[in-house]
């Protein structure tokens, strides 16, 4: 059996949902032997490959970085998932868009605590003026939401998508936070 | 009391004359999300969610502030309406700042159990992310605009029940804010008898006890019932 090329990224967010990934525990050992993990923070892959089948997508779009992987993860995969509230709904991360990113920067660092940074683009990747959900800059084909999403969700979501059907989640599992 | 004979969902159903349609809904254990009423409140509505088809009739209707009629003929979940139902939970999500994962409520929220009953697991609209203030002049309770959903619960049981009056909407759209008497800081109201029960009607995290952190509020509202028997039937169950 040919194993599915599954990848996971992770854009603005806590990584939570790649903790909650992990607590699949022993369920992990069955995935391994269904897929090839292919991309993922907790793998060492520096570029996002090429002919992806499965991408869960942990975080909001908060900056270019975000918007060119997450560009990037849609041209190279043929299912993709929001993974975890932030990037459903942009979640806590978008807490700051009530503030311009120039007030923010300022409020957060030069009048913070400590020496405020230099340097800007070049170490920093420049902020969206707004925090945005994955599915306003990408097409998302399936949407996983909670704070994150239990192990018990992820589990369910996955084993549809590995046997090629939609992701159908009960009232109790589809819940926001 | 006469009797009205109506169709709902293909089925022949009788109720009493002057009864709302969603009383009888919820009497034939029909599941209509509902925000805005409460029982033992006046109805409002407000929210649109428990809006049904009426045959004759192209408008949609709130079954809360409608009367059942003879020979009415009714569809609760039509596509249609399932549809609208999912566009209004969007919308009001869209309109505030309605973050579950850090929210008092979460876990008990009516909104984010609503949202997740009719399937919203995302939402379509453009987030306003509006700048909006919390009051926390009030010695025990807080007010939170970012999750009110302006469904005047507050409003309501405040008039209604306890008398008082303090709660009240001004603006308009969008920029609507329920206000404590002539819109000033709650602690700083003389109307306000800290009776607290608006904020155990309050569906969302919009009012909550001062000192609640994430998803550590609950709320009960048994003690309307408690109330308004004893005042219209002079029965006095408290606690049961």
């Amino acid at each position: 059996m040919n194993k599915l090329r599954f990848a996971t990224a992770w854009l603005g967010g806590c990584s939570g949902c790649h903790m909650s990934f992990l607590d699949l525990d022993e369920k992990l050992i069955d995935l391994a032997e269904k897929i090839e993990l292919v991309y993922s923070p907790i793998a060492d892959v520096k570029e996002f490959p090429e002919g992806v089948d499965v991408t869960l997508v942990e975080g909001a779009v908060a900056n270019l970085d975000n918007l060119r992987l997450a560009q990037e993860i849609r041209a190279r995969s043929r299912l993709v998932v929001s993974f975890g509230d932030c990037a459903v709904t942009g979640n806590v991360p978008s807490l700051r868009n009530k503030l311009g990113v120039d007030d923010l920067l300022t409020a957060v660092y030069h009048e913070g605590p400590g020496r405020h940074p230099t340097g800007g683009d070049a170490i920093m990747p420049r902020l969206l003026p707004k925090v945005l959900p994955l599915h306003q800059v990408i097409k998302v084909d399936a949407f996983l939401p909670g704070c994150p999403p239990d192990a018990e969700r992820i589990w369910i979501a996955v084993s549809a998508l590995l046997a090629g059907e939609p992701v159908v989640l009960e009232p109790s599992m589809r819940t926001f936070g | 009391m006469s009797v009205v004979t109506l169709t709902i969902n293909d089925e022949l159903v009788s109720a009493q004359e002057g009864e709302t349609l969603l009383a009888v809904l919820h009497e034939r254990g029909i599941d209509m999300p509902t925000l805005c009423h409460l029982e033992g409140l006046s109805e409002r509505g407000g929210c649109r969610l428990c809006m049904v088809e009426l045959e004759g009739s192209s408008r949609l209707q709130a079954a809360c502030v409608t009367q059942v009629q003879e020979d009415m003929i009714v569809h609760t979940h039509s596509e249609r309406l399932v549809k609208y139902r999912k566009m209004i939970l969007e919308l009001l999500f869209a309109e505030r700042n309605h973050i579950c994962a850090v929210c008092v409520m979460n876990g008990n929220c009516e909104l984010q159990w609503e949202a997740a009953k009719i399937g919203m697991d995302h939402v379509r609209y453009e987030y306003l992310n509006p700048d909006l203030a919390m009051d926390a002049s009030h010695e025990r309770y807080v007010l939170d605009h970012n999750r009110c959903i302006l469904c005047t619960r507050c409003v309501r049981v405040c008039d209604e029940i306890e008398g008082a009056h303090v709660w009240d909407v001004m603006g308009r759209g969008a920029n609507s804010r329920v206000i404590i008497d002539l819109n000033q800081a709650w602690g700083t109201s003389q109307s306000c008898t800290s009776c607290g029960k608006c904020v155990q009607v309050c569906p969302t995290g919009a009012l909550f006890d001062k000192g609640a952190t994430v998803a550590e509020m609950e709320k009960q509202h048994n003690f309307l019932r408690w109330i308004l028997d004893g005042r219209e039937k002079n029965v006095w169950s408290y606690g049961k």
